[in-house]
Order: C-alpha cells, then structure tokens, then sequence
C-alpha cells in the first residue's frame, strides 16, 4: 500500500545525502519530496509542514563522512515523520470496553463522517470484531435521513446475529441512540454501536445536530471514519468534525483500493488521534489495526 | 462600434503603454507557484500541475498583456485556458435521442454517490417531460434496493430491481425488457474499485449485455490523486462516456475530477450539489475552474480580460501617440463613451485608479455633450486642430456662434487640456494623475 510513498522517501534521502546539509540546497530537493508527499495523497498543507521541519533539522548539521550524513538524514527523516503521526493519547479497545463491562455500563461508540466513507459497513465490521471477542453488541440507526439507511444496517444486523434499535425515518436521531443504550442496560449488552447520517463538514445544522447526539449520548468513543481516497479535503474534515464533536479516533476506509497512505499522515497530523482501524475491503473480516510506528517503518524501510 | 471608436485613442495609447513595460520574470514564477499550490490543494493530478505550470510560465512570459489587466488575472486566464483545454469550453449537454430509449449505466467506487444519481438524473430529465426509469443492478451493498426503492418513490419514477436475485445482469436484462417505452432508463450499479478484479468483471458484463449508451463514471469530488488510476481502470473495463462528480457542496475543490477526464477523456456533464435529489446541476467549465483556484467569480475575471482584449484598429491611437490629440478626438471620446459601461471600466482598470472614483464623475450628461458638440461645430478647422490658439475673442465668438456662454467654452477647453496633458503622460509613461475632482472626467 505504501509503495510509492516508500519510493519518494528513498529518492530523498539519496539526494539528500549527496549535498551539502545546506537549507538552498536542501530546498529543491525538498521541494521535489514535497510532491512525492502530494502524490501519495499527503494534504498539501501537511506536506509543507513535514518538508519544513526537515528543513529545519538539516540545515547546518555537519558531518564529515558520507555514510554518517545518510544516517542522519534517515535518522531525522524518521523523526519527522514519527512526529506527525505522534497522538495525544492511546486507545486499547478491548481493554476499555472490558473496563466498562467490569462496571456493568455498556461501552457507546458513536461514528461519525462525512458521506460515503464507510459508517455504516465499518460499524458492522466493528460489531463483529467485538462479538468474537466476546462482547454482545446492539447497533443504533441514527441515521434516519438517508433512503435505505435503516434496511441498510439491519440487513448487517440480520447477518451479524445482533440486534437493531431503529425508529422511523424522520425520527430524532439522538433519540434512537438513547434508547440504544437504554436497551443494553436493561439487557446487559456489553457495546452499543452508534450509526449517524453522513455529513459535510461544511454543513453547520448537520454539525450542530451531531454535537446535539453527543450531549445526549455522552459515548465513550467518538470516532471518525474518512475515506482513504480522500485527497486535501481529509485536512478540512477532520479539522471540522474534531472542533465540532471533538473525536477519540479516526478509521480509515477503502485502503484495499490501491490507496498510498497519504491521508493517514494527514488526518493523524491534523488530529492528533490514532487511527484505530482500517478497513481493507467490503467484507466483514476486512478491519485491520493499525500501528503507526509500524507504518513509519514500513515506508521507510 | 462605440467601444472601438473609443478604443481607438486613448484605449490603444494605455495599451501601449502596458505591451512596453517590462516581463518581471521572478514575479511570474511566484504567480506559477502561487497556482501550483492552489492546484494541489485542489487534488488535481501532481503530473498534471507540472506540465500546466510549465505552459503557464511560459505563456505568462511570453504573451502581452493587455491593458489594465494585472499579470495575475493574464495568469489565470491562462491557467483557465489550459484547464479548459481537457475541461471543455462550454458545459457538454447530455445527448438524448429522441425517439429512440437511451440507457445511462451509472458506475463508480463505493460511495462516490451513484445511487443518489440514479435519483437525481432521474428527476432531472424527467422535469424535462422525458419517460424515465430507474434500473438497479446492485445486489451486492445492504440495503441498495430499498435505497433506491425510497428514492424512486419520492419523484414517482418507476424502479425495476429484485433484492432475491444474485445476478445482476440479469436484473438489468428484465429491467429493460419491462421498460421498452421509455426515453431515458438509469441502471445503478455496485460500487468498485480497480483492485476489486472480480467486480471490474461482473461491470464488464454488465456493460456487453445491456449495451449501454452512455457510461457515466460517478466521482467522489473529495478524491485526492487515486482519481488518475481509477478512472483509467474504469475506462479501460468500460468506455466511458460522461463524467458527474458530487459532493461539491463541501470544501472539497473537485481537482480528481480533473484527474478523471484527463484519464478518460470524457467531459463532466453534471455536478452533485448536495444529498437531496433536486441537488444536481450541469457543469460550467469556468465556474469549476474558479473553484480549483479557489476563487469565487472567474466568470467576472474572464469577462474583464476579454474586454480587454477586444480588437481596436490603431490608427487614430498612433496618431495620438505621434502628438495629435484634437478637440474633435476628444469629443469623439466622449461621444463614444455616452452612458457607456465599458470606459468607467477601462478607466477602473488603470492600475492606481481602480478606486476613488465616484460613480456619477463618469457618468455623461447627454445635454452637456450636446452643448459640446455644437460648441464645436462653431470652430474652425484650425481651432479644432490646434486649441492653443484660443484667445479671449476667439471664445466669445464660438460661445456666441453655438449659443452658449463663455464659461461654457472655457470649461471644455479646460477639459481638453487637461485630457491632453494625460495624454502626453501616458505617452511618458509616466504614473497617471489622480483623478480628482476638476480633473477631465468630472463633467458635473
Ligand atoms: N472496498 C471497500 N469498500 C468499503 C469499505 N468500507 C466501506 N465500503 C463500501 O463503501 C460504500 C459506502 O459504505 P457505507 O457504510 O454505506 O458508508 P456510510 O458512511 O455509512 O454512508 P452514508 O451513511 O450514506 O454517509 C459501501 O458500498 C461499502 O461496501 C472498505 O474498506 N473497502
Ligand atoms: N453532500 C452530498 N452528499 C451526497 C452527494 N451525492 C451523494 N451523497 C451522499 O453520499 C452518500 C453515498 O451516496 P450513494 O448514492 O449511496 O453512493 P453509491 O455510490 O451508490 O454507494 P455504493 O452503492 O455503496 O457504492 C449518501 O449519504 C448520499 O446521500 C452530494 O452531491 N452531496
Ligand atoms: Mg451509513
Ligand atoms: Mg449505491
């Protein structure tokens, strides 16, 4: 998935190890990485960022032999990238939805994102993930705006063996996920999944709306699915939804497409939250964890 | 034509002016720059940027720019250019045979809002008084039916579909043969993606049963760079036709749709503006090309340049610029420009004076430039030729001949002095006078 991200990493730290550590001669070279980064779908502001920031390391940095100079390079290179991917706090899923259990309280995820990325099919991959492990699930339509959303998940449930709370379309969204979690508690289900409608970030009422759900909801989790295919607008999404409803998490979406991992870097960058999950196909067992220390190493291998 | 009597003069002598005046050579590189980021930040294709950039800054440097336009509206213009160029000039009209059933088969990767389209399109041509109906030939996403079912419901649009039946060549097949006497049939189908081989196959049958007539690949306008390696793998399954591309009622810019064309050469036709089924609307090249720029009205730039552009015939502006400049140009000028939008706007876009000048200073009074005009027609051949020779009785007798007052005279040669000493300036290229009040365009 990283290939080509892998690649421009490599061609920098090659040319860069043939120059003097310079900044007028790291610039162009720099330059060059910069859109590498963009190529791989890493936002351009974030691209920027990243390319100045090394900039700023190497500058001036003196070495005497050529092998050292590669190393540092690498070695800051690393850094840089480690830096951008840094989050504000951890998440171990299974340990905090034991926590809950522990306590008798469901464990409540709300998803949220714009449209398409993937809510709704995550959320039945999630369930899963946690049914195996142990825990019983309830699922909640708050999405009772788009055409089929209800049929939608409850076909998921239907094959996931879990049930749905749902109301009618039209109903108040924040409603459904109450009575969600009114449900576990009465029957002692360890998760309660929240489904809302997508939406653009842009869309003030919508937004409003979803931090309304969240006051109600008070969830455990709140996390943000983007679609991986997102080029510069993952910057503006997660910016948005993060001011709006302040998330725990992001999961990424569609990375069995070919994808380059650019919007990984961004939406970590911008965030600061780890990325959960991704999703890696249309099936259920298609959800992956992700380690971002691993990602660095990989793409820098 | 007014406006090239009034180019004639004055327009060509301030166009000359500009051709003369140095390419700055760094600022245009800045310029490119600047568009080489909005570009990116757009997701328009890196590939695709740089090899825009190059013709930019090179038409940039090499091409005159017309007066009164700065270097980074000529840029832009370019830049429009260049886009259009795989964008198409004008918005390129859906093709519908009349009399003849036309089949539109939706495709696209998950999500990207295909069946929000079968609905939208739907409604669209269906407003234009066509029979339409909608096809859905998606049994693999949960819920795709009755998605469509509750959509096609809302706008009283028949559906064919069949949530039991696994394969969906041949719901599409039964959907047709139920819907022979339509004009348009919409087929929506499973999203995909080029790695998802076995999907790419099942869309390839799709497309060699139903033979559709157009092939539209639905867009995701938030798509970043993938949007080059899709698409082209889309097209190479199935030709495709049109190009809609949605979700631009978010920040996204919509640069993968670009992307998009470039990969399969076929234009956008139609752009989705939001989740509600009336939310669509026909592409406009140079309002999507001033979203990439992240620019609200490149409709008012474009018009601006073109204006500036127009075609004037020089050989009263090189008979001003040789040192001729008469009273009976300066009524044509003025002639020229009754209750004429475009001087206000030419003299706008003199760089220094684009403001601080009120709206009633341009505007020409009809009776004064009568006056003038009379005033006039009472000089001699030689007084209007050579004003200077004007003396105290020489006014008397043309105030008396055209019954007008002295005052009246002097004003208009004061006007004249005034318009020709800019004149002379411009001819200096000099910095053009500030525009206050008594100065040669006041006529109040
Ligand atoms: N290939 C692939 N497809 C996915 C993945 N995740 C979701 N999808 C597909 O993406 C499409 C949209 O997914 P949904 O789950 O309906 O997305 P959503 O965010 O709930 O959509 P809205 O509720 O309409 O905003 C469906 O066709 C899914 O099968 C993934 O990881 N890989
Ligand atoms: N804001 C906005 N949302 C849109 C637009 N077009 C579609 N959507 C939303 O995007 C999501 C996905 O749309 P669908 O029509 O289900 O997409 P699809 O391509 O049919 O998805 P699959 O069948 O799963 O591949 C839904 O929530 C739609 O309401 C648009 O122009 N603007
Ligand atoms: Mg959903
Ligand atoms: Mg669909």
């Amino acid at each position: 998935m990283f290939e080509k991200l892998k690649s421009g990493l490599k061609g920098l730290v090659n040319k860069v190890t043939t120059t003097e550590l310079k900044a007028e001669n790291l610039r162009p070279i720099l330059s060059e990485f910069k859109l590498s980064l963009v190529e791989n779908d890493v936002a351009f502001p974030v691209a920027e960022r990243i390319c100045d920031e090394i900039e700023k390391r190497l500058d001036g940095v003196q070495v005497k032999r050529l092998e050292d100079r590669k190393k540092i390079v690498e070695e800051n290179l690393r850094e840089v990238l480690l830096e951008v991917m840094q989050t504000n706090n951890n998440i171990d899923l299974l340990k905090a939805v034991e926590e809950k259990r522990k306590k008798g309280e469901p464990f409540v995820i709300v998803f949220v994102g714009i449209n398409g990325t993937g809510k709704t099919t995550t959320i039945a991959k999630v369930a899963r993930f946690l049914n195996n492990k142990g825990y019983s699930v309830v699922l909640a339509c708050s999405d009772t705006y788009r055409a089929g959303s209800i049929e939608q998940l409850e076909e998921h449930a239907k094959r996931l063996g879990i049930r749905m709370i749902k109301h009618k379309y039209g109903a108040d969204p924040a409603a459904v996920a109450y009575d969600a979690i009114s449900h576990a508690k009465a029957h002692g289900i360890n998760v309660v999944l929240i489904d809302t409608a997508g939406r653009i970030q842009t869309n003030r009422n919508l937004m409003n709306e979803l931090a309304k759900i969240k006051r109600i909801v008070n969830p455990d989790l709140t996390i943000l699915t983007v679609d991986s295919l997102t080029g510069n607008d993952a910057v503006m999404q997660a910016e948005e939804f993060h001011k709006n409803v302040s998330i725990d998490a992001t999961i990424l979406t569609k990375v069995d497409a070919d994808v380059k991992g650019g919007s990984a870097i961004s939406v970590t960058y911008v965030t600061k939250k780890p990325i959960l999950f991704i999703g890696t196909g249309q099936a259920y067992e298609d959800l992956e964890e992700f380690n971002p220390e691993k990602f660095v190493n990989v793409i820098l291998k | 034509m007014a406006l090239e009597r009034l180019g004639s003069s004055l327009y060509e002598a301030i166009k000359k002016i500009f051709r003369a005046s140095i390419v700055d050579e760094a600022a245009v590189k800045e310029l490119v720059r600047d568009i080489q980021r909005a570009l990116l930040q757009a997701d328009v294709n890196v590939q695709l940027v740089l090899n825009i950039s190059k013709k930019i800054e090179d038409r940039a440097l090499k091409e005159k720019i017309p007066p009164g336009i700065s270097r980074r509206e000529h840029v832009i213009k370019v830049v429009y250019e260049e886009l259009t160029r795989f964008l198409g000039e004008k918005p390129a009209p859906i093709k519908i045979e009349p009399g003849k059933r036309n089949i539109i088969m939706l495709v696209g990767i998950q999500g990207s809002g295909k069946t929000t389209a079968a609905a939208k399109l739907a409604r669209y041509f269906q407003k234009r008084g066509l029979k339409t109906a909608i096809v859905c030939a998606d049994t693999y996403r949960p819920g795709a039916y009755a998605q469509l079912q509750q959509l096609a419901d809302r706008i009283n649009v028949p559906l064919y579909g069949n949530p039991k039946e696994k394969n969906p060549v041949k719901i599409a097949l039964e959907g047709l043969k139920l819907f022979k006497d339509k004009d348009i049939i919409i087929v929506d189908t499973a999203g995909r993606h080029k790695e998802e081989k076995e999907l790419i196959k099942e869309m390839k049958m799709l497309e060699k049963n139903i033979k559709p007539d157009e092939i539209m690949l639905v867009i995701d306008g938030t798509i970043g760079q993938q949007a080059m390696v899709q698409a082209k793998a889309f097209n190479e399954a199935t030709p495709i036709g049109s190009i809609l591309v949605t979700k631009l009622d978010g920040s996204a810019r919509g640069g993968g749709a670009l992307s998009a064309v470039a990969a399969t050469g076929a234009p956008i036709k139609f752009i989705g503006t939001g989740e509600k089924i009336g939310d669509i609307e026909p592409f406009v090249p140079s309002r999507f090309v001033g979203r990439l720029l992240g620019m609200g009205d490149l409709e008012t730039l474009l018009e601006k340049v073109r204006e500036a552009e127009v075609k004037v015939p020089e050989k009263k502006a090189k008979a001003i610029l040789s040192g001729k400049f008469t009273l009976t140009d300066m009524y044509e000028q003025f002639e020229a420009m009754k209750g004429m939008g475009p001087f206000r706007k030419l003299l706008k876009m003199i760089p220094g004076m684009s403001y601080n000048i009120p709206e009633d200073m341009l505007s020409m009074a009809e009776d004064r430039l009568e006056k003038w005009r009379v005033m006039i027609q009472s000089m001699t051949p030689e007084e209007k030729e050579n004003p200077k020779i004007f003396n105290a009785s020489r006014i008397r007798r043309v105030a008396r001949g055209s019954g007008t007052s002295e005052k009246e005279v002097k004003e208009l040669l004061k006007q004249y002095s005034m318009m020709r000493r800019m004149i002379k300036m411009l001819r200096k290229k000099k910095k053009l006078p500030f525009f206050g009040k008594g100065m040669p365009f006041e006529f109040k």
